[in-house]
């Protein structure tokens, strides 16, 4: 009884489903991973958006990164082809498995055989978000991947209070904007 | 960190795999979906706890692990270090207002740049807002640098 109740309380905390999550999460880390192994750099997502605004602004600040921005724009097109990968493949049903989780949540385009995923969260709201998360992130010296995959891998004291910091406050503002009602 | 003069070959083709991967991933974790990253912060779905610390036990092995064979990248020659930032207020800061854009829009970088692989066009305006906010720390922390006397890297 006690682990069927067990079982019930898995299903309430992954309704989802955990397998796709953990593949998911593996490749991400192995991604990280193969850059380092190479090159020893912990790669993060953020400090592309600063190195990148260095080919257009001249503001003291963005100048530093001049040495590693165009390895970052490198490194973000790559993310953008490995997941329109996911989306030729799985997304699009050409390839199948059952550790992969069809998506439960927006809305699905077909353009040629392919299959695309659009969001319905409304756009002020990313476009609102990304602003805090560009202030945020760079002045927070990591995001999720930087804090939160490569700094929590390094055991690093800065990152764990960066990560714990983000996580809270990210669950009390979504769980307020949700209070209020706005959906999607 | 990266190389100045001489670039190996291999170093941007690598570069671009290891990205490759982690979009992958980001992909077949359902990541690159705003809606359910905000459903994990609503408390309906926990997996994204597999997604991040998956990965960060997956590079914790790789940071700790390739020290015991080898000291220094072959493609860089720089010697293998963790990623160690200093504690201070700003991370807490910086922290605290990435904290509201996540909880608001759900979309954090990385997943962001997945979620226009993945077809999701709609992201260009969260991209953009990242751009913007990136930009105005910049120009407040050039203004202030510059006032404060001599320029110091933080990062």
């Amino acid at each position: 009884m006690s682990l069927s109740l067990l079982a019930l309380a898995f299903g309430d905390l992954f309704p989802n489903g955990i397998e796709h999550y953990a593949v998911g999460g593996l490749f991400v880390g192995l991604g990280v991973a193969v850059i380092y192994l190479g090159t020893a750099i912990p790669a993060g997502a953020s400090t592309f958006l600063e190195s990148t605004l260095s080919y257009a602004s001249n503001l003291s600040r963005f100048q530093q990164y001049r040495p590693s921005r165009d390895w970052r724009v490198v490194f973000t097109l790559g993310i953008v082809a490995g997941a329109f990968v996911y989306a030729a493949t799985f997304q699009s049903g050409l390839v199948s498995s059952s550790l992969h989780q069809p998506a439960t949540t927006g809305e699905f385009l077909e353009v040629g055989g392919l299959t695309l995923w659009l969001t319905e969260v409304q756009p002020w709201r990313l476009f609102l978000g990304g602003v805090l998360i560009g202030v945020g992130t760079r002045l927070g010296k990591g995001c999720t991947s930087g804090h939160g995959v490569c700094g929590v891998g390094s055991a690093s004291g800065a990152s764990f209070v960066g990560v714990a910091t983000f996580l809270l406050i990210a669950i009390g503002v979504a769980q307020l904007v949700a209070a209020l009602g706005v959906s999607p | 960190m990266s190389a100045d003069h001489e670039q190996h070959p291999l170093f941007l083709p690598l570069v671009f795999a290891g990205g490759l991967i982690f979009g992958f991933g980001l992909g077949f974790s359902h990541m690159a979906q705003p809606e359910v990253v905000l459903n994990f912060l609503q408390f309906d779905d926990f997996g994204l706890l597999f997604v991040m610390f998956g990965a960060a036990v997956v590079t914790g092995i790789t940071f700790f692990g390739i020290k015991q064979f080898r000291s220094t990248a072959p493609l860089t020659g720089a010697v293998y270090g963790r990623r160690l930032k200093t504690l201070d207020k700003n991370v807490v800061i910086g922290g605290g207002i990435f904290g509201v854009g996540w909880g608001l829009s759900g979309i954090c970088p990385g997943a962001a740049y997945a979620s226009l692989g993945v077809g999701n066009i709609t992201i260009l305006y969260g991209i953009a807002g990242m751009f913007v906010g990136a930009y105005l720390q910049g120009y407040w922390r050039s203004a202030s640098a510059e006032s404060d006397a001599p320029a110091a890297a933080a990062d």
